[in-house]
């Protein structure tokens, strides 16, 4: 169990000037990826993100904006906090000297030599692989976060719009404020209920900015969500790799065994160029088929303990990544019931607000 | 062919004059109605060289004067406006209600788009009403005639009389006089009426413009949220345990376009007609006041030609004598009526803005 303390003392050195910060998000980048790579098998939890999306036009687009910093700063914070209560990844050791290690982190990362581990295929998202028996569960799975992420960045892009423009209509009410203050000087009873009813259209306009600032939480919860899907695609492309390698070393395997076949006994039950020519150009002679069937025999040799590790390799990960992935689902559901919950407490609470103002509004129409 | 259909905006017509006494006692009116107008059931009507529309016009009255109890008839928006100018003719210094404009600016490319009748429809009726509500003019000569003729009978009947030639001409000089500086003279009272008119029409303008942006940006939102409830209920079919959780969520947004839509009704029906009247209403008041100053400028050229002239004295004084009745007279009869503008104007406002927050309260609350 890491104390939290340390954590804590993490990110208050993102507080630092705009260099160290840059560094800093680079070297939670580093982290992941270093984790990403050495277990395979689990759902890392992503990062934040490290530009501004989704954005509405009062949320600047500014990386350095403080609302922005701060955002990513809690965003880093959580990143970390997920990775301390996953039950294999905390107990990493290059993740505890993430924490506790100030100079000579990065070396420490790159001595591990993860990057040469790191299968270059994972990143060609585009590639598609032909796996004859992928496991059906990972299939779906790859369905499932491929539309879990096109539904929740469509919706955080609506909701980037809704929000906009409920803060045009709360904006406008402020005019009447003014113009109200205006118009109680030339009248005589009308102008006391104008007047404090234009300070209440005030507060209206006002109250919008915390409400949306709120509701940016909300926003920034889901997005986590939506990098997770990315998580959860890149176990499912590895265990499609996994799977396919497989099935190529198995292919291999079998062609090796009907070559050798073919030789022992002189049939050739499949066309092969070679077979042709050595046929039309005279054969070989039965040293040379020996010498070539041995070295096929042990080539055969090797091939079927490959494929034996590899499919224990599989089943393996196929295990473990699996239990990870209950672990996750259960989380995702949790937090995504909670964050839905914290919305709707959000919208109560905005109607609430909505509610006083008017009633104080309607009460100083009356009195007009 | 028939357009619209008689619909809940217009108020159910009593059966009989006298049950009408009872049903109808205003509050804030303490003499009780006798004069009910409506204005409904839009028709078009198509001839060789024109379309038009007309309105069924239905007054019923116990009042002594008419011949019947019940009168229907039709009238089209040229009618209303040959109304408005025969009562400003006779009344130059009392405040005649706004009709509807002929055109809208914005966007209007067909004249006779439904919600544009309804909406002058409506208008129409308002001003017959007040017409009706209004101490003297409800018992103008015209007026009763526009109530109660049939189509040839006022057709002949505005042929006589000056026409809308003369009106204009009317106002025209009573620009000019003001332009010339008509206002030495002008009873305090009355450069304050135009001081505080000046300003209320600036803000009634701009209150129009805001409650029109507001309008504009409510229904921006709702256009919004109508894509937002949707997603959610997507979302849902790709998950088990939160379905029931992301549906709840998409049907609570839809009760909020709902709402939304509830509110904007709000606003269209209620603050934005009345705050347009107002708009009409302050360009119809600066009107009434150049028309004052322009009687009481006949009155003063008439004294000033009086000091130069000394021997038609007789003539001028009896003259002067009638303009300066006449001028007491408008005078009078603006105060009053600006009193009663007044009330009424506070009295709308009052009624239309806590309207608009009950609204608000209505879409919150839901």
């Amino acid at each position: 169990i890491l104390s939290f303390r340390a954590v804590e003392s993490q990110c208050e050195g993102q507080c630092a000037p705009v260099d160290s910060l840059w560094r800093r998000y680079s070297e939670f980048e580093l982290l992941r990826n270093y984790l990403s790579v050495t277990y395979p098998h689990i759902v890392v939890p992503p990062l934040p993100e490290k530009r501004a999306d989704f954005v509405w036009h009062k949320l600047s687009a500014d990386n350095m904006d403080p609302d922005f910093v701060e955002r990513r700063r809690i965003g880093l914070e959580n990143f970390l906090l997920r990775v301390a209560s996953h039950p294999v990844l905390c107990q990493d050791k290059i993740f505890y000297s993430f924490l506790t290690q100030e100079g000579g982190w990065k070396e420490m990362v790159n001595e591990t030599g993860f990057q040469l581990k790191a299968d270059s295929r994972l990143k060609a998202l585009n590639a598609t692989f032909r796996v004859k028996n992928p496991d059906k569960r990972f299939t779906e799975l790859k369905h499932y976060s491929d539309e879990l992420q096109s539904v929740i960045s469509h919706l955080l892009r609506v909701r980037a719009r809704v929000a906009d423009r409920l803060y045009g209509v709360y904006k406008v009410h402020g005019n009447y404020g003014r113009v109200f203050s205006e118009w109680s000087a030339i009248e005589k009873e009308m102008g006391d209920g104008l007047q404090s009813a234009g300070h209440h259209m005030d507060v209206y306009a006002a109250s919008i900015d915390d409400i949306l600032e709120e509701e940016e939480h909300y926003a920034d919860q889901l997005k986590e969500y939506l990098f997770y899907a990315e998580a959860l695609r890149a176990v499912c492309r590895k265990h499609e790799l996994m799977q396919y390698d497989l099935e190529m070393a198995a292919q291999d395997l079998t062609s090796k065994k009907q070559q050798c076949e073919e030789l022992a006994t002189g049939t050739v039950r499949t066309f092969s160029l070679k077979g042709m020519t050595s046929k039309l150009f005279g054969q070989e002679t039965p040293e040379q088929r020996e010498a070539k069937i041995k070295v096929l025999e042990e080539q055969i040799q090797e091939g079927e303990e490959q494929l034996k590790s590899k499919n224990l390799e599989g089943r393996d990960f196929v295990k473990s990544a699996w239990a990870d992935i209950e672990r996750f689902k259960e989380q995702k559901n949790h937090d995504l019931k909670e964050a839905l919950i914290s919305y709707a407490v959000m919208q109560i609470s905005m109607c609430k607000k909505g509610i006083q103002v008017w009633t104080n509004a309607k009460e100083c129409f009356s009195k007009m | 062919t028939s357009l619209g259909e008689v619909n809940a905006f217009s108020p159910s017509m009593p059966i009989s004059p006298s049950s009408m006494i009872n049903q109808y006692k205003f509050e804030d009116e303490p003499e009780l109605k006798d004069l009910f107008i409506t204005v409904d059931d839009p028709e078009s009507h198509i001839t060789a060289i024109e379309t038009f529309i007309t309105y069924r016009v239905v007054t019923k009255t116990s009042r002594g004067e008419f011949d019947s109890s019940e009168y229907e008839v039709r009238r089209r928006y040229q009618d209303f406006l040959w109304l408005k100018s025969k009562l400003e003719e006779a009344h130059p210094t009392l405040i005649i209600p706004p009709l509807p404009e002929k055109f809208i600016m914005k966007g209007m490319v067909e004249r006779f788009n439904d919600e544009f009748i309804e909406t002058r429809r409506k208008a129409l009726h308002k001003f017959l009403n007040r017409i009706a509500d209004h101490p003297t003019l409800t018992f103008n000569e015209d007026f009763k005639i526009f109530l109660t003729a049939q189509a040839w009978e006022l057709s002949s009947h505005k042929k006589q009389g000056p026409g809308l030639l003369s009106r204009m001409g009317q106002t025209v000089r009573a620009v000019a006089s003001s332009v010339r500086g008509g206002v030495k003279n002008r009873p305090e009272m009355f450069t304050e009426m135009n001081d505080y008119m000046e300003t209320f029409s600036q803000k009634i303008n701009v209150l129009d413009k805001i409650a029109h942006r507001i309008y504009k940006e409510e229904r921006e939102y709702f256009n919004e949220m109508k894509e937002y409830g949707p997603i959610h209920t997507l979302w849902s079919a790709s998950e088990e345990d939160i379905a029931d959780s992301l549906k709840g969520v998409a049907s609570c947004i839809d009760k909020c376009c709902k709402a939304t839509e509830k509110r904007m009704a709000g606003l269209s029906e209620n603050l934005l007609p009345i705050l347009h009247e107002y708009v009409l209403y302050s360009e119809i008041l600066m009107g009434v006041l150049k028309r004052r100053d322009q009687i009481q400028g006949e009155l003063d050229s008439k004294i000033d030609a009086l000091a130069n002239k000394k021997t038609e004295k007789d003539l001028f004084s009896e003259e002067i004598g009638k303009l300066e009745d006449k001028v007491e007279c408008a005078n009078n009869a603006l105060k009053a009526d600006w009193d009663r503008w007044k009330q009424n104007m506070q009295y709308d406002m009052r009624s239309t803005f806590t309207n608009v927050a009950e609204n608000n309260l209505r879409y919150y609350e839901e």
